[in-house]
């Protein structure tokens, strides 16, 4: 059995979550064929190999510098053909997810998206999902010969293994249904921490009291080279772009600290956090829902105890 | 326009989720249905289009058992012409978006949430797009028709992309791209008597298998710091929690 791993870049890096979408597959014990579609530099692909992918499928097309999902899905429904793969791994994304669906259908494999852990091969395929945003699993048997594999991220640390992998150029022919949907532009923070990526994320609900205080939380988020985030009564209220909103119907993180101030605690929000490592809460009210699914809790105001905060973290590094 | 509106049928936000039958049943006991929140923003959507472009209409289509119908009622009561209900159980995206693209030819514009929150696949616009071929995008944030021309913006990591296509298409919807609509007493009334036309299922391939569910493992008690002694938690979290 082969695995076929596609690997989305930014701003010319391989993403983390790639990473690890190549560790999962090299954990599966197969051989594992990474694709990469569009502009990057040899270093970044050859470092493929020291994960564990013994071929990277290079696809140089001007066309594909952006991520144009449909043109996407075709070329790796094509590659997974090609190299024989009988499963697809990818790292859950606003690319990732959907161009997994187009080759789960294309290629009439069996889909699972949010996976957390490697699939158990006792008895048939099977792998445990994250459903009910994080608040339960399933335990699902991808059926198909074919199977498409969408991770949650953490679903495997990223490794070095050691190795090399032989970079492969790889063309497809396209066609112009293949481009039915046109970016005309992007909009991105560039720079900053991606949400969805941090190993620390630092979020501010209505405790902080308005967008001017924004300060001290984003010196401390400085401090800890952390993402920013908040609740959803303080994206509604456009004190932070809609970006930033974490919980149920906002960005779900999974990081290895999540530090909450001024947020009370609603089951939404929580849905959005549940994933995360260790989970610190500050709030003066000493009955905030939150302390309850918090593995550290301080009782104070956010005003006195954040440059405190900061200022310790500073000393430690 | 004719325009379909996909609902999820699914428990309300604040539900406790529990299951029964050694893990293999969701536990209704106590859980109030509704139509899944981004669903909400989708139907939100097309009745403003509804109420901007002169002869549009729009379509319900919820994938669901009986159950499901005070939900299909509610978005009727919102301002939906007329609904389809899919009488199957909902088990997983391929099979919700072969039920819906078999219904989905000759509509201008497919829309949706952007997952469902109980299984939170997110792919099923993505997968009737894909088996009606025609576009499809998701999380939309933003679209506007312009004759045949759509205009949208898709958020991605960070940030938004803005993306234009050509009716027909499918979009998965989230905030901010329309505000939430309640029913009003008018709407609740008409409800009643438009029409809800029940079709059986096409096909039953399955191709993904649920086995059993299971509940996150129960987290430890919180260990509270005082605010007079902030440089412990840095400790702590250095050398006992080991995330610094």
């Amino acid at each position: 059995m082969s695995v076929l791993v596609f690997v989305e870049t930014g701003e010319g890096k391989i993403r983390k979550s790639s990473l690890e979408a190549i560790t999962y597959a090299h954990l599966m014990g197969s051989g594992v064929t990474a694709i990469v579609l569009g502009a990057v530099a040899q270093p970044e692909l050859e470092s493929l190999g020291k994960y564990g992918a013994q071929k990277v499928l290079h696809v140089v097309d001007s066309k594909l510098d952006q991520p144009v999902i449909q043109a996407y899905a075709s070329v790796i429904t094509k590659a997974m053909q090609d190299e024989g793969a009988d499963v697809l791994v990818l790292a859950n994304s606003s690319l990732g997810t959907p161009v997994a669906a187009k080759v789960a259908v294309k290629a009439n494999a069996s889909f699972a998206s949010n996976v957390v852990e490697l699939p158990s091969t006792s008895s048939g395929f099977v792998v445990k999902r994250s459903i009910y945003t994080g608040k339960a699993f399933s335990f699902v048997e991808l059926k198909n010969q074919k199977k498409v594999i969408a991770l949650k991220k953490n679903a495997a640390e990223a490794k070095e293994v050691g190795g090399g992998a032989q970079i492969v150029p790889y063309a497809v022919a396209l066609n112009d249904a293949d481009f039915s949907t046109k970016i005309m532009s992007t909009e991105k923070a560039t720079g900053d921490i991606l949400l969805p990526e941090a190993e620390i994320v630092v979020s501010g609900g209505r405790g902080m009291k308005g967008p001017e205080h924004w300060g001290i939380l984003l010196d401390l988020a400085k401090a800890l080279h952390a993402a920013t985030g908040c609740s959803k009564p303080v994206s509604d209220l456009n004190w932070r772009p809609h970006h930033e909103h974490v919980g149920q119907t906002g960005v779900k993180v999974a990081p290895q600290l999540y530090i909450a101030i001024g947020i009370s605690g609603a089951i939404q929000h929580l849905a959005g956090v549940n994933s995360s490592k260790c989970i610190v809460v500050i709030n003066k009210d000493p009955d905030a829902p939150f302390f309850k699914a918090a593995d550290y809790g301080i009782v104070g105001d956010a005003f006195d105890v954040l440059p405190k905060l900061t200022a310790a973290v500073n000393a430690m590094r | 326009m004719k325009i379909l509106v996909c609902i999820s049928h699914v428990p309300d936000t604040t539900s406790k989720i529990n299951f029964t039958d050694n893990g293999t049943k969701f536990d209704t006991n106590g859980v109030q249905f509704i139509i899944g929140p981004y669903d909400d923003y989708a139907l939100a959507r097309a009745i403003e289009l509804k109420e901007a472009i002169a002869g549009t209409t729009v379509t319900v289509i919820n994938v669901g058992l009986a159950d499901t119908e005070p939900t299909i009622r509610k978005a009727l009561a919102i301002g939906a012409d007329d609904a389809i209900r899919v009488n199957a159980e909902p088990t997983d995206s391929f099979f919700v978006a072969s039920q819906i693209a078999a219904h989905a030819k000759g509509y201008d514009l497919v829309l949706m949430g952007r997952e469902s929150i109980d299984y939170n696949g997110g792919v099923v616009h993505a997968m009737v797009g894909e088996l009606l071929g025609i576009p499809s995008l998701s999380p939309v944030m933003k679209l506007d028709v312009e004759g045949t021309n759509v205009k949208m913006a898709r958020e991605i990591e960070g940030g938004k992309e803005s993306v234009e296509a050509i009716l027909p298409l499918v979009a998965g919807c989230q905030e901010p791209i329309a505000e939430w609509k309640i029913p009003n007493m008018r709407g609740i009334m008409s409800a009643r008597t438009k029409p809800l036309m029940v079709v059986e299922a096409s096909g039953n391939d399955k191709n993904v298998v649920t086995q059993k569910f299971e509940l996150p493992a129960a987290k430890g008690a919180v260990k509270m710091i005082s605010a007079d002694n902030v440089a412990e938690l840095v400790t702590r979290l250095k050398t006992e929690a080991k995330v610094l």
